[in-house]
């Protein structure tokens, strides 16, 4: 059912109840949320900056919402979806942290997905190269990136942990496959993170 | 359904009411004229409401009896458009106050004989769509599957949506508002002043003597205009040229008061048309129900609250350029029906052409309203 969708995606669309209230938050075209639609009966709600992707889901049929999650995700009400997910967003928004705590209020659980910044190949490429990586995760030069709080894997677990947050789940990507967490913050391309609201 | 006279272009019907009003009167009858396009489904669930806007009408895609000009949304509102007859039972009618056929100070107050004047009752947006829904049961349309509307025609989509909430299954609301703002307010009494100021308004009384007041209400269309259009779509349409003279092809100011500029000379055009196609009682009566639009101040002052409970879709759409209805105004709409839980969904579109944009030809609208439409036709 998932194989068309984006590997963290996959991971999530995998782990939400069906039947269950979603807000993706960055939901990009809506392609999690028309998997889970079709796949799941979820009732799915989206938020997303960009106009053409907004376009784009609303004609897909999907629930979705233009707006900046750093500013309009305050006008949500507590605890009024089962799951927030946040996939590949945290790093662009100005307040990673404030919408974190967002996604906790909105939701009861959150899922949160973003590419690890301490992977191999990114360490590699500053100590070697001395220069901001480009990968395939990251693939746009520094003055363009829209990844603006870069983070890895190690950094989260430690805001999860200064904050209290309660961790029910998390996965680690790497080629596109599922990997061990063991050493997730070296080979670990990619985290996704289930946490309680 | 073909042989139902109830049903095609140009119909007119006289409903015995009594329609009570806001302003607490009973209107008896309420006349309506409107205009239907398609066929009913046997289920009754393909029936789309079209609310034109403040000086529109029902010919929304039909040729205009009177200007002979094409209907004025034939870009959503056609074959292969998003809404189609073929698949859609449209309907369009001419609102409350108005003087394309409906009840309004125009027409006649069964009282006296005569046009009612200002006699006519104040009536508000929710009085338009409450006339609506008796052309509806007329019609025998229970649901609807969608009302549609851009700019005061959005404001009737969600007043809709908030007092009939069992009988709209989606409203699409297009470069609109949930209130008019103190600048909108302000805007429409420099109309309304124009109108009174005209020696031939006689009070509202002008429908004898057979010499409206057009000068008034030509100024009032022009001073609108503006708020229709962006600054630079302004700019790029006229700029600071010069109207072209028979012995000046370039144009020369002529150090009077001619129209000398293009953009005056365009004002004035659409001053002066306007006045051949509309009742300048109407114009007062139609803005003062814009004005009072406040759908929270309906419901307890939380716009929240209008949407409580709602299962009807919601589809709200502004342009970048529009600053009569701005995107700010959209997202106050879609906040409200984040808080109420509603499957909202809200998208601002790029367009140089200011408020007017959604009558133009736009083909990123064109795509949202299908997709939107069509998610409630699979569902």
């Amino acid at each position: 059912m998932t194989r068309a969708l984006r590997p963290d995606l996959a991971v999530i669309a995998r782990h939400v109840a069906p039947g269950s209230r979603v807000l993706d938050v960055g939901c990009g075209d809506g392609a999690l949320m028309a998997a889970l639609r079709d796949e799941s009966q979820v009732d799915a709600r989206g938020l997303e900056i960009d106009p053409v992707n907004v376009a784009t889901a609303v004609a897909r049929g999907l629930s979705v919402v233009q707006g900046d999650a750093d500013v309009d995700l305050a006008d949500y009400p507590d605890a009024s979806f089962d799951y927030a997910i946040l996939s590949q967003t945290l790093q662009t928004t100005r307040h990673p942290d404030r919408v974190l705590e967002h996604l906790l209020r909105i939701g009861r659980h959150a899922f949160v997905s973003f590419p690890n910044f301490a992977h191999w190949r990114v360490r590699a490429s500053l100590l070697f190269g001395g220069r901001m990586p480009v990968t395939r995760l990251l693939p746009v030069a520094w003055y363009a990136t829209p990844n603006i709080h870069h983070v890895t894997i190690d950094d989260f677990r430690a805001l999860l942990r200064e904050r209290g947050i309660a961790v029910e789940g998390s996965w680690y990507l790497s080629n596109g496959r599922t990997a061990r967490p063991g050493a997730a913050n070296l080979l670990a391309e990619h985290a996704v993170f289930l946490l309680r609201g | 359904m073909n042989d139902d006279p109830r049903f095609g272009l140009n119909r007119r019907v006289v409903l015995p009411g009594p329609l009570r009003l806001d302003g607490g009167t009973l209107l008896s009858p309420v006349e309506v004229g409107y205009e239907t396009y398609g066929r009913l489904a046997d289920n009754g669930g393909n029936a789309i409401l079209i609310c034109h806007a403040l000086t529109g009408d029902q010919h929304v895609a039909a040729t205009h009896p009177v200007t002979g000009k094409p209907g004025w949304w034939t870009r959503m509102v056609g074959p292969g458009r998003p809404i189609d007859p073929a698949r859609h039972f449209v309907i369009c009618a001419n609102v409350l106050g108005s003087c394309m056929g409906s009840s309004g100070p125009a027409t006649v107050n069964p009282a006296t004989g005569k046009p009612w004047g200002m006699a006519f009752p104040v009536i508000t947006i929710r009085d338009m769509v409450r006339a609506q829904a008796l052309l509806l049961d007329h019609l025998g349309v229970e649901p609807l599957m969608a009302v549609v509307g851009g700019s005061m025609g959005g404001m009737q989509a969600l007043s809709w949506a908030a007092t009939f909430p069992e009988r709209v299954s989606a409203a699409v609301v297009i470069a609109s508002t949930a209130r008019h703002s103190a600048q909108n307010i302000a805007f429409h009494e420099v109309g309304r002043q124009a109108i009174m100021a005209d020696p031939k308004w006689r009070g509202g009384d002008y429908y004898a003597a057979g010499d409206p007041p057009a000068a008034g209400l030509a100024v009032a269309r022009m001073a609108a205009h503006i708020t229709y259009l962006s600054e630079a779509g302004l700019t790029e349409k006229f700029g600071r040229r010069l109207q072209a003279r028979p012995d000046r092809p370039d144009g020369a100011k002529s150090f009077g008061f001619d129209a000398d500029f293009q953009v005056e000379s365009y004002l004035r055009h659409q001053g002066l048309a306007f006045t051949d196609r509309f009742d300048a009682n109407a114009y007062l009566y139609i803005t003062r129900a814009l004005d009072y639009f406040d759908l929270a101040e309906e419901h307890g002052g939380t716009l929240a609250h209008a949407f409580a409970g709602t299962r009807t879709r919601f589809c709200i759409v502004s342009f970048d350029t529009d600053w009569l209805y701005p995107t700010s105004e959209s997202r106050v709409i879609v906040h409200a029906l984040n808080a109420a839980g509603a499957r909202a969904s809200f998208v601002e579109l790029s367009s140089p052409f200011g408020h007017d944009a959604f009558l133009l030809e736009s083909p990123e609208l064109a795509r949202v309203v299908d997709g939107f439409l069509r998610a409630g036709e699979t569902a």
